[in-house]
């Protein structure tokens, strides 16, 4: 193992004083998975900033409805928080689907956006990856790519994002806000990804250094008629082959408003947006569910060994909209 | 000194009664020290160094700047290492696999083979030196492709003939009213126990001292004995609580590298694999591709029966998956031909792993019976029964107790098979569409010559020492139970010490062997103890003791056919929009001899049970063909079921004995896994009609199968 030098932080600013400018330092939050990584070796941080004692652990009232989730709020709490429960059922759902109870307990909303993928060349320090080590090629792309990306993928990496919780977040245009040494700024989390292109080691558009200091959840009505589904092989402990956020509001058979993300299928959460255009406004049948699912899934481009993706993100979107249409109509 | 009594008998025996763990509140409590957290003073810390090429020669290994790291004592590898013996074979009748005589020469034959040994004063010190060790290769191209349409498989004999054969296939095949013809698959498979290899070595008083988690000490110790060319008496190997072995805890490069890096430092060295190269270094199930010819009359009574098993193995060392086994014991027919073939392609050697053959032979044969039944319109079950054979289909020899129907016919009692609805893809309950299964099980029965000793202590209490492995399975308690009715006393008043070579040789905990083979050692002697003492007398103060050999009375057992028999129920849920399978409920009833201890009896059962769900659904190592290694070679990557996977699941078993065993011991390590992943796919094709061969049945080649729209 190597030697590393740890820092807890008392205070935001403190936090980002600690980092400073230094490209080997590291945020601390519940290291559920910055800590596999360092000891797998694909990341050896030279310091560490544990920001786990920030206060930053509230779930607040925003605006007219919405809530703004400190970054060290826990995966456990998130899910639990009755706003969260009431409100945007999909958000309690996509978190309790994911990792164990006890990474739940540990993990925190800001880490879990920043996680890492679980493509196995990714963390295999003995194979190539471009995104850890950029230039080295993408083995998945001729390789194991059952489980990789469907969608905004590209030849220099098909890795997927593997969070649960930010899928949710990404149907529900959450906001996260960070703080960096000049000041704090914002990011709506459809920006907050970079797109792969030839640099898949450039995950995120946060400026160097900046420590993420919450999420703020707009108001959302129709999030209140929310459910997400994660497909994977076992029942638990396994991150999702596919997954859907769906939120749906009906009136009169007829669309009136709809989010859409999906998991699994690209490096970043998937905002469904080519399906939210053709539903809104469109009847509320199985019809034109599928009809969505296929407008945005024309934008797809599986490789060799991972066309059934798109047949069960198709499946999967139709069904979690049909169960909400007739959770509706009930 | 005391009278020497054994006192009142016990009126009924304990063997066959419940009983939880002897050593189970230490392992709850953190008291049980497994081999890697035992401390020693002194202690200097080795880490595997293995090779990031598939294929090659080492060209350097860059010493010199790891050794000014800080605590780095030493760096072994081929350069230094010193030589070994090889040319031997070991106690199970096979030579010791290369992976573990490790630093002989130059050459890689696979990816993650082990090329050097840090050694540090502590594991951190270690690990970042055997990371930073530079180690340049001449890199050869490497060839993993496992495919039956290779030409370089071979017929291969293993513990096994490689080919049994009788009849004309042909001729039976085309005289047959129903013919199934079908090709299986099984995937590169892993041991996965909890509890990763560790041995810590040390030279003690002139005598080689090795702490280690391993299925048998006397097979280990034998082994480092002809290895490192020592006497006998000078090796000492002891592994008192051992977290899971499944056949994969015998030599290894840790144990071997550790003994070479003590003997080096003079200081005891400790060697703990790490998940990942536990994945590389500690053998595995070997993929199989099998295909299957069935022939049958219209009443289904099979004329042709055709069982052949490809597996893969390394260059260095030739281990046969004997699949086909099987067949020869559970179906009889006109034709009859088994054969197992093996490859040699530049991956790690695989081994013994849980039910070895059995396992996925049982996986390809349940199936395709279940294919066949269909085809005849008969109910699986009663095809089977009607093929139930008088005699071994191969060997000709009378079955030792085949309780085989007694298992059928209790188990669709209790599962509810008469009232199953044969045809497939009807039955829906949401989304999800439910179908049942059933598969036989079968697993020889054996026993390995062991010793034991039996002391009559002054106190009035006995204690047993057998170089017996207690690997999670209860064996420790069984053999309590099994001496105390021996002795005719109650269990309180026996201990049983067992993982130490020096209590004598003893067979592995391996192949369903175990408790059969140390409780006949273990009753043979206690038996002769309890004579002595009852003849009277004092019992002076250092005991009396009585040893055992069972080497002759194995000798002697009558040549038959002796296997234990299990019927498999499972019912499956499968959402083909999805792909999700998940299993709803099991059931298996086991005649697996006389059960010792039925609490961890079912144990044993229903973890087998439950790693055919694993099987089934989830298991499968992948290997990159680029790199020739594992991708996702660790618990991240690998899945085994999870609990939210394990549903309700029954184990019991029908009244059943071996007569030659003095206890009536079959054996029951293996039997549990042996046909649950059948009963899965069984039951899979009963809920979507769809037939999956290949394992696991992922949700990706559920997807593309499709299925009914119901």
């Amino acid at each position: 193992m190597r030697e590393f030098d740890y820092r807890r932080a008392d205070d935001v600013s403190g936090a980002v004083a600690l980092l400073g400018a230094d490209p080997d330092a590291r945020y601390l939050g519940g290291g559920t998975n910055l800590v596999d990584l360092m000891k797998t070796g694909v990341e050896r941080p030279a310091r560490i900033v544990d920001v786990r004692a920030l206060p930053l652990d509230r779930i607040e009232p925003a605006g007219d409805g919405g809530l703004r989730i400190g970054a060290t709020v826990t995966n456990s709490d998130l899910a639990a928080h009755p706003g969260v429960r009431d409100r945007y059922p999909a958000l309690t759902q996509a978190v309790l689907a994911g990792a164990s109870g006890q990474l739940r307990n540990m993990a925190t909303v800001g880490g879990n956006l920043l996680q890492r993928t679980r493509c196995g060349y990714f963390t295999d320090v003995t194979k190539p990856c471009n995104k850890r080590a950029p230039g080295s090629g993408c083995p998945a792309v001729e390789g194991e790519h059952r489980n990789h990306a469907v969608l905004g993928a590209s030849e220099h990496c098909v890795a997927v994002h593997p969070s649960d919780m930010g899928v949710a977040l990404t149907a529900f245009d959450a906001v996260v806000s960070y703080e960096t040494a000049d000041g704090p700024g914002e990011l709506p989390l459809a920006d907050f990804y970079l797109p792969v292109g030839d640099t898949p080691h450039r995950e995120t558009a946060l400026p160097p250094g900046a420590l993420i200091t919450g999420v703020t959840l707009p108001p959302a009505p129709v999030a209140a008629r929310s459910r997400y589904r994660k497909v994977r092989e076992r029942a638990s402990y396994a991150f999702a082959i596919g997954s859907v956020a769906g939120a749906l509001d009906v009136s009169g058979g007829v669309v009136r408003d709809v989010r859409l993300a999906l998991g699994a299928v690209a490096s970043r959460p998937w905002r469904a947006r080519a399906a939210e255009r053709v539903l809104t406004g469109a009847p509320a049948t199985a019809e034109y569910f599928a009809a969505a699912a296929d407008a945005e899934l024309a934008a797809a481009r599986p490789l060799p060994d991972n066309g059934h993706k798109v047949t069960l993100m198709r499946n999967l979107v139709v069904s979690v909209l049909s169960e909400l249409a007739e959770e509706a109509a009930r | 000194m005391t009278t020497a009594t054994t006192g009142a008998a016990t009126p009924t025996g304990v063997v066959g009664t419940a009983h939880t763990r002897v050593e189970g509140r230490d392992k709850v409590t953190g008291a049980a020290r497994y081999a890697g957290e035992i401390p020693f003073a002194g202690l200097a810390h080795g880490w595997l160094v293995l090779s990031t090429v598939a294929r090659g020669r080492i060209l350097s290994v860059g010493t010199g700047p790891v050794l000014s790291m800080p605590g780095v004592l030493a760096v072994l590898h081929h350069g230094n290492a010193p030589r070994l013996t090889t040319d031997y074979v070991g106690m199970l009748g096979v030579p010791p696999d290369p992976t573990a005589a490790v630093f002989q020469d130059d050459r890689v034959p696979h990816a993650g083979w082990p090329v050097a040994l840090v050694v540090a004063e502590t594991p951190e010190q270690a690990r970042e030196a055997a990371e930073a060790l530079v180690v340049t290769y001449e890199r050869e191209p490497h060839d993993i492709v496992f495919s039956d349409a290779r030409p370089d498989t071979y017929p291969a004999d293993g513990h096994l003939p490689a080919l049994t054969e009788k009849g004309d296939m042909e001729a039976e095949l085309a005289a047959s009213a129903h013919v199934v013809d079908e090709e299986y698959t099984t995937p590169e498979e892993h041991h996965a126990m909890m509890e990763p290899h560790a041995a810590t070595a040390r030279w003690d008083g002139g005598r080689l001292d090795v702490v280690d988690s391993n299925q048998g000490t006397t097979w280990v110790a034998d082994e480092l004995v002809r290895m490192f060319s020592l006497d006998a008496s000078a090796v000492r190997v002891r592994s008192e609580h051992v977290g899971g072995g499944f056949g994969s805890k015998r030599l290894r490069a840790h144990q071997v590298s550790a003994v070479m890096a003590a003997t080096l430092l003079r200081r005891p060295v400790r060697v703990v694999l790490t998940r990942r190269q536990m994945f590389s270094l500690s053998g595995y199930r070997s993929p199989t591709t099998q295909r299957i010819r069935l022939g049958a009359d219209p009443d289904g009574r099979l004329r042709a029966l055709e069982h052949r098993s490809l597996n893969q193995t390394s260059t260095v060392w030739e281990f046969v998956e004997p699949s086909t086994g099987v067949a020869r014991v559970l179906y009889d027919a006109d034709a009859h031909r088994t054969e197992n073939r093996v490859v040699r392609l530049d991956v790690p050697s695989p081994t013994w792993m849980r039910a070895p053959g059995e396992a996925p032979g049982s996986f390809a044969m349940e199936a395709a019976l279940d294919e066949l039944a269909e085809k005849c319109g008969l109910d699986p079950i009663e095809l089977r029964l009607r093929n139930e054979p008088e005699r071994g289909p191969v060997s000709g020899l009378e079955f030792a107790g085949r309780n085989l129907a007694a298992c059928f016919r209790e188990g669709a009692r209790r599962f509810g098979w008469a009232d199953r609805d044969p045809r497939p893809g009807v039955r829906r309950e949401g989304r999800w569409l439910l179908g049942t299964g059933t598969a036989a099980a079968s697993f020889p029965v054996g026993a390995l010559p062991s010793t034991a000793a039996v002391t009559a202590e002054p106190d009035g209490t006995f204690t047993v020492r057998i170089a017996a492995a207690d690997i999670g399975t209860g064996a420790r308690t069984a053999l309590t139970l099994v001496a105390a009715d021996a002795l005719r006393v109650p269990i309180v008043r026996v201990r049983v010490r067992i993982g130490d070579s020096d209590f004598g040789p003893a067979g592995i905990a391996g192949g369903s062997m175990g408790t059969r083979s140390w409780a006949w050692a273990v009753t043979a002697a206690a038996g002769e103890l309890r004579e002595r003492l009852a003849a009277g007398g004092t019992v002076p103060p250092e005991g009396i003791t009585v040893r055992s050999d069972t080497t002759a009375a194995l000798g002697a057992l009558a040549r038959k056919e002796r296997h234990s028999y299990g019927a498999q129920f499972a019912e499956a849920a499968v959402d083909v929009t999805t792909g999700e399978v998940r299993v709803r409920r099991m059931l298996g009833v086991f005649a697996a001899g006389r059960i010792v201890n039925p609490l961890t009896a079912r144990n044993q059962l229903v973890g087998g049970m439950t790693w055919g769900i694993s099987m089934a659904l989830h298991e499968e190592a992948v290997r990159d063909g680029a790199s020739g290694g594992l991708y996702g070679g660790d618990l991240a990557g690998y899945h085994v079921a999870s609990h939210a996977d394990v549903p309700a699941i029954e184990a019991d078993w029908v009244d059943d004995q071996d007569p030659d065993d003095p206890v009536g011991i079959k054996g029951i390590g293996e039997v549990g896994i042996v046909g649950a992943a059948a009963a899965v796919a069984n039951a899979v094709w009963h809920a979507t009609g769809v037939r999956h061969r290949c394992l696991p049945i992922r949700p990706d080649r559920v997807l593309r199968a499709g299925g009914p729209r119901v």
